[in-house]
């Protein structure tokens, strides 16, 4: 376990160290220049050139990439171009938020997404399984846009049961989550639906309706522990995917979370803010990864860590 | 009726300087939207409409504009003299003018505010406002720690020499780059002065949560008794305008920040239930086609005259919902020195086909049109695509990143034609002169410049620099008629087809008050802050 734990660390390191070299190399093949959207319209040649100075960007890319390397070991992402405040501090005031809603979203995707997969798979073929079958889709393809708009405008704008928009309370947690969760649900009843399908032929669950058991037994205790397996595996991308940011639906619902500060720091060219967020998308990928695969053995003693 | 109400506005500010409006009762609060968070409340580094004028909240310089227009005050000055040669402008401090933190204003955090503008090591984009200034090279390269020109013979007056005369120098004195800042609260907070701001003006930043709030209150100490009247401002960053308006609706928001979603422009206007919320104005905006005239065919006149005569710019203000009128010339209604004897270029696409048989492309010609990729731009260009298609130019649609877009512009060859929407212009000051230097001026047709047209015309240039060197009221009529030429003789050489300039519509809760033109203040987005009013306690 020490050992597995060492090696899978060390290779984090590697992927993360691959992921800055990327996407520094990425930032200086934009056709477009960030010391310009700096300068702003009135400058002359003079300050633009100046201002290059300032942030070394006048210096070779691979000079540029190991003081950026250098400090990202001391734990210093650089400040933003536009802002002037340091990236942690921006990226650090947002995880709180992102965490939250990344929480929230994990809960509704699997709330929604688990019981429909399994009713479905249990009632496969008949109208309700054609029914979820086609809901999830729906869930899946919806724009999140509209999704969150109407809801919005139906439970915080019509009944106001939710505020409209912000971060703070439970309240303002729920719609931006379950906008995301409508979406996530549809993909997870999907992947449950076809995992409880394809257990549900194994030879152990014929023997336990053989015994007798009630078929809601037969499903829910000796099905799902296995057929749950490849679900924890999503969360783990999951965490991934949502660490980036969830970008219209934080800006639909004012949620302050890092989807908006990447969305910003993009239009702007602010690189160093563009770099600090993959790198935490990263970061938060390889760690999502890793604890499915530590929770794996956990759920199904087969799988053993080597 | 314009020049009128401006004369009007004019004479109740010399009878009562500073006063132009009816005392309000001080009190209340309000919430504006937001959708982008705050870049920046450091003075010598914002440089966009929403921090631009939170900026003129928190803090003051010398000049000011008179609330609603764009008539030059003093503000953290008494009074000034300029002398004759017009190089030297001499200012006498207001007394009494003290920073948040206490401490009261001297002429030497003038000097020192604007020194810091210029020193390379601030990085700042509003550096090459400040280069008429004597010394302004040597402070810019780093060469030297001062700048020259600007004496301080005691705290209370402030004497600028300037390398030569510059008409436009009172208004690069009320710009926000060159606003009071305290030197020991930058020295405190170094590059993070930007998230704590410490200046003189009306309001003070109370709370900044990165991402979700900044909360303005009233300073107690402003230098302008009574003012401001509002004891509280909130500003809410990351909101979707769609459901900012929603918020409006339902009173939990008092102004859109980002101004009214264009989806829902039509149902909010036609809806009774705005009447009185909704104010409309004109902007120091003008959208217009660029034509590079490095790139064939576009270095033929007659070419650039058929294009500006093939645009139906009628239809292209009817496809953004009438948020616009239809422009002729390269400056804004708004903008002193507009033409209105001007008639420009009738759309006329037979017109247009003759001019481009006359030039040699009977058949027209294939180019490249670039735009940003973001609504109504596109849009925009597609309607533009079919009128040049209408008359044989096959223009390419280049939908690109704003950054994109900006870098291709100043490049001599790479753009044939570019929709400026979004990106281009809006004047920092209300002068003509800004309309012209970087953008049609020779300066501004250089790698990474402005001047998208690549225009340079070296006898128009001269007449530029004649005006700029007219300083004083005498001679102020005689300058922008001067200008005026100018503009209309740069229509003869068509670098651009101007489109049309942009109006403001302002939508507003029934809980703020103040004249309409604070609504559409044109140096003040979306809302003059200082001078609006909490209409409950009236």
């Amino acid at each position: 376990m020490g050992r597995y734990l060492i090696r899978r660390l060390a290779a984090a390191l590697l992927i993360l160290l691959g992921v800055t070299a990327i996407t520094f190399t990425l930032s200086f093949l934009i056709p477009a220049d960030p010391v310009r959207m700096i300068a702003g319209r009135s400058a002359t040649p003079e300050t633009i050139e100046s201002i290059r100075h300032q942030l070394g960007l006048d210096r070779p890319v691979y000079e540029q990439y190991a003081s950026y390397v250098l400090r990202l070991a001391q734990g210093d992402l650089g400040r933003s171009y536009v802002q002037k405040t340091e990236v942690g501090t921006l990226i650090w005031s947002r995880l709180p938020a992102t965490l939250l809603l990344m929480a929230g979203a994990i809960f509704f995707e699997l709330a929604i997404g688990i019981p429909a997969g399994i009713y479905a798979a249990t009632k496969r073929g008949r109208r309700s399984d054609r029914g979820i079958m086609i809901l999830s889709f729906a869930g899946v393809s919806a724009p999140q846009f509209v999704v969150g708009l109407l809801l919005l405008y139906i439970f915080a704008y019509r009944f106001g049961w939710f505020p409209m928009s912000g971060y703070g309370t439970l309240g303002h947690l729920i719609l931006p989550a379950l906008t995301l969760g409508i979406a996530g649900g549809g993909w997870y009843s999907r992947m449950m639906r076809s995992s409880m399908i394809e257990v549900l032929r194994q030879d152990y669950v014929r023997t336990a309706r053989a015994k007798g058991l009630a078929e809601r037994s037969v499903v829910l205790v000796h099905a799902l522990r296995n057929a749950i397996l490849p679900i924890t595996a999503m969360i783990g991308l999951d965490i991934g995917l949502f660490m980036s940011g969830a970008v219209v639906v934080e800006s639909v619902f004012g949620w302050p979370g890092i989807g908006q500060l990447a969305w910003q720091a993009i239009q702007r060219l602010d690189i160093p803010i563009i770099m600090g967020v993959t790198l935490v998308a990263a970061a938060a990928i390889v760690v999502g990864n890793l604890l499915a695969d530590l929770i794996a053995p956990l759920v199904d003693p087969r799988v053993r860590l080597r | 009726m314009r020049k009128l109400l401006i004369a009007a506005t004019a004479a109740l500010l010399l009878a009562a300087p500073g006063l132009a409006f009816a005392q309000a009762k001080q009190g209340g609060e309000i919430v504006i939207t937001y959708k982008d968070d705050v870049s920046t409340l450091d003075p010598a580094i914002g440089y966009d409409w929403q921090n631009w004028s939170m900026i003129k909240s928190l803090f003051s310089g010398l000049m000011d504009y008179a609330p609603g227009t764009t008539e030059l005050v003093p503000d953290l000055a008494e009074s000034y003299q300029i002398s004759e040669d017009g190089l030297t402008y001499t200012f006498n401090l207001r007394d009494g003018v003290k920073f948040h933190n206490g401490r009261a204003l001297t002429s030497g955090d003038i000097k020192y505010s604007i020194a810091r503008t210029v020193n390379p090591e601030t990085q700042s984009p509003g550096q090459g406002f400040f280069a008429s200034i004597a010394g302004f090279d040597a402070m810019a390269s780093g060469e030297a720690a001062e700048l020259s020109g600007i004496a301080t013979p005691d705290d209370d007056t402030v004497v600028f020499t300037l390398s030569a005369p510059n008409a436009t120098f009172l208004h690069i004195l009320a710009i926000n780059f060159s606003f009071a800042v305290p030197k020991e609260a930058v020295d405190e907070h170094g590059a993070d002065f930007a998230t704590h701001p410490v200046g003189t003006g009306a309001f003070k930043l109370a709370e900044w949560t990165l991402g979700q709030r900044l909360v303005f209150e009233r300073n107690p100490d402003y230098h302008h008794a009574g003012l401001p009247y509002l004891d509280k401002i909130t500003f809410e960053v990351g909101q979707e305008p769609t459901v900012a308006l929603l918020r409006l609706q339902r009173g939990e928001v008092d102004v859109l920040g980002d101004g009214i979603p264009p989806a829902q422009f039509e149902e909010v206007m036609n809806d009774p239930a705005n009447e009185g919320l909704i104010v409309e104005g004109g902007q120091l905006h003008t959208g217009y086609v660029t034509m590079n005239g490095n790139v064939a065919p576009f270095d033929n006149v007659l070419v650039r005259r058929a294009v500006n005569m093939a645009i139906n710019k009628d239809r292209v203000v009817r496809i953004i919902n009438n948020r616009a009128v239809p422009a002729n010339q390269p400056l804004p209604p708004l903008m002193p020195g507009y033409d209105d004897a001007y008639e420009g270029y009738a759309f006329d696409p037979e017109g247009a086909k003759a001019l481009l048989a006359e030039a040699g492309f009977p058949d027209g010609f294939d180019t490249q049109l670039f735009v940003m990729n973001t609504d109504p731009n596109p849009r925009i260009a597609q309607a533009i695509q079919q009128d040049l298609a209408a008359v044989g130019i096959r223009a390419e649609l280049q939908s690109l990143a704003q950054s994109t877009v900006i870098a291709a512009g100043g490049e001599p060859d790479q753009a044939p034609m570019i929709w400026s929407g979004g990106m281009a212009w809006i004047a920092d000051f209300p002068d003509p002169s800004n309309f012209y230097g970087p953008i049609l001026g020779c300066g501004g047709a250089v790698q990474g410049g402005w001047n998208w047209a690549w225009y340079c015309n070296e006898e128009i240039d001269a007449r530029a620099a004649e005006a700029d060197a007219m300083v004083g009221d005498t001679v102020a009529a005689a300058r922008l008629d001067l200008w005026r030429s100018i503009f209309i003789a740069i229509m003869h050489d068509a670098p651009w087809a101007p489109v049309f300039n942009e109006q403001r519509f302002t939508m507003h809760s029934p809980r703020i008050g103040g004249e309409d033109a604070l609504f559409v203040d044109p140096v003040h987005i979306p809302v003059n802050y200082n001078h609006v009013y909490a209409t409950e306690l009236q």
